[in-house]
């Protein structure tokens, strides 16, 4: 049972908790709030055959692929943003470039639309989601599991995806109180969808904030504490991700991913140096070095402030 | 590069893009050349077009040209920032998208496109991005632009795989099926590379339409892997203006680092 008031924890307890080995887990935040802390943390904590769902596997599973966390990944667009590829999975994709003693990642992949619509149907608790998209693609000849169905109102067919129902889902924001009422703003994804989804939910936040400072803005709750299992407060826990109106998305770092993926050897290097290396996120910031983060800061753009009224 | 260098041929594929534009409302945009192709045609032919990002933004005003799909200047100032089931289901799917850009490792001659493996799915020599969010663009989307640079290894015979579908094999079936199937598009319109324009004649299949300025019909043949069918008396694209080579070097991209 979720009780109230103990859910805020450091993310070392929040991972021991609620990853486990064999766990589908979903940390999602389409490239904005993509919580690289729990990433780095299952990493550290060696979690094994996970199955890693996410519309954009990102850097994040790049490097828990390059760990050894992963059996399987389910996706619908494995690139690095703007950079080009993710080498570290290309290296468990591909037949040729498959290290001795390693096997190929077990691969499922849809499209956005698909990918956001099996979260939908798992929040929802419906049997699949229907939607136009797949007719005449390749798609659904290589993943059986997005299959044509017929209207029961007419003869129109539509494609469907089944529901997808995360071990654990994990996501990243602006704020929330300590009993995980989350608040977010900017690019919002599918955060929500994928947070309902989920058997369990990690939220890990920038800042915790009274109670009260949420209800003055209840329409920017994304997810209510009603779901939430565990609370993370911590600071530049999206980095090289961004946060909406906090920091800057790190391209410099994305950028230079590039090369150390290529190289199995420097991505192990990386690993050790930043992930295994460091015993926590706090850690993770103090190398990173205020320079680093200054340079993220961005000016402020702050929204106008709207009155919901007093009605006793 | 400074004002008043003849254009290049990435710049003179930007403004051929650009121009394909004229008039047209809401712009589903990808990185790289084809957003500073809407953003240059915001400036010029069309002033009114409403710029969606997958990543979840209508209407967006980005200040710095985003690396990628998701930056947080698409975000600052737009009209709306909506979940992606909103912008899926509601924008692009309920047929408000005007125009979708695509690109793709491999086009046919029906504007079918590859983003997803060369070689065997199951084995792939090489393992692409994959759909994002191509597959439903290229269904729901009124209808579909193209930019690709020309290539052999990109404008083949044949897709390895077929991740978006365009007029699939050409003829009256390209179209029944997608009448049939309610599908919310017309299809690819149009293919701008960095040699020329092509559009597509009425069985679906690609033509060209105008040669970029400085580009040859030998060079076009040699970079398609199929017979491309040519009209009988090739135009020239105009030249860009001053003006759209001053927007692109002083304002969307002033490090040079797309164009």
């Amino acid at each position: 049972m979720r009780e109230q008031g103990v859910k805020l924890v450091t993310m070392r307890a929040a991972i021991a908790a609620h990853v486990h080995d064999g766990d589908t887990v979903a940390i999602e935040g389409f490239t904005h709030c993509i919580s690289f802390a729990a990433g780095h943390e299952i990493i550290r904590q060696r979690r094994r055959n996970l199955t890693l769902a996410r519309m954009t596997p990102d850097l994040v599973y790049d490097q828990m692929v390059a760990a050894g966390c992963a059996r399987k990944l389910i996706f619908s667009w494995l690139g690095n943003p703007g950079v080009g590829s993710l080498h570290a999975i290309r290296r468990r994709t591909e037949p040729a470039a498959l290290v001795a003693g390693e096997s190929l990642l077990e691969i499922e992949e849809y499209s956005h639309h698909g990918m956001v619509g099996r979260y939908v149907a798992g929040a929802h608790r419906l049997p699949f989601y229907p939607l136009r998209s797949y007719s005449e693609s390749d798609l659904p000849r290589v993943n059986p599991l997005i299959r044509e169905v017929a209207s029961p109102y007419g003869d129109e067919s539509v494609w469907a995806v089944p529901p997808l129902n995360p071990d654990v889902t994990i996501i990243h924001a602006q704020r929330a109180d300590a009993d995980g009422n989350v608040q977010m703003w900017g690019l919002i994804g599918c955060q929500k969808e994928a947070a309902f989804a989920a058997k369990r939910v990690i939220a890990v936040v920038e800042e915790i904030v009274p109670t009260r400072v949420i209800r003055a803005d209840p329409n920017r709750t994304i997810v209510p504490g009603l779901i939430v299992d565990a609370v993370v407060c911590e600071p530049l826990g999206a980095h090289p991700s961004y946060v909406q109106g906090a920091y800057d998305r790190d391209n410099d770092f994305y950028r230079a991913w590039d090369a150390i993926s290529r190289d199995a050897a420097a991505t192990e290097a990386w690993l050790q140096e930043w992930v295994y290396g460091l015993p926590d996120r706090a850690a993770y910031v103090a190398k990173l070095g205020s320079d680093t983060v200054k340079r993220l800061r961005p000016a402020p753009a702050p929204s106008g402030s709207i009155d919901y009224g007093d009605y006793r | 590069m400074s004002s008043g260098a003849a254009a290049s041929r990435n710049e003179l594929m930007v403004v051929a893009a650009a121009r394909a534009l004229t008039g047209r409302r809401v712009c589903f945009v990808g990185v790289g050349l084809p957003n500073i192709a809407v953003n240059l045609a915001k400036r010029t032919v069309a002033p009114q077009m409403e710029l969606v990002y997958e990543a979840g933004v209508f209407g967006a005003n980005p200040a710095r040209l985003p690396l990628s799909i998701g930056d947080p200047t698409i975000v600052t100032g737009s009209t709306a920032t909506v979940s992606m089931h909103d912008l899926f289901g509601l924008y692009l799917q309920g047929g408000r998208i005007d125009v979708g850009f695509l690109g793709g490792a491999q086009i046919d001659r029906f504007g079918n496109l590859n983003t997803t493996v060369i070689g065997e799915y199951d084995a792939p020599l090489t393992r692409l991005p994959g759909s994002g969010g191509a597959c439903e663009i290229a269904i729901n989307a009124k209808e579909i632009l193209v930019i690709m640079r020309q290539s052999r290894r990109s404008f083949v015979a044949e897709l390895d795989f077929r991740t978006s579908p365009g007029h699939l094999r050409g003829g009256v079936a390209a179209a029944q099926t997608r009448a049939a199937q309610g599908w919310g598009g017309r299809g690819p319109t149009g293919v701008i590379t960095d040699l020329g324009v092509y559009g597509f004649d009425e069985d679906g299949e690609m033509t060209l339409r105008s040669l970029h300025p400085g580009a040859t019909l030998d060079e076009v043949r040699e970079t398609i892997g199929w017979d491309i069918r040519l009209p009988s008396d090739v135009p020239t694209t105009p030249a860009p203006s001053n003006e759209e080579l001053r927007l692109i070097r002083e304002e969307l991209d002033p490090t040079g680092a797309y164009v």
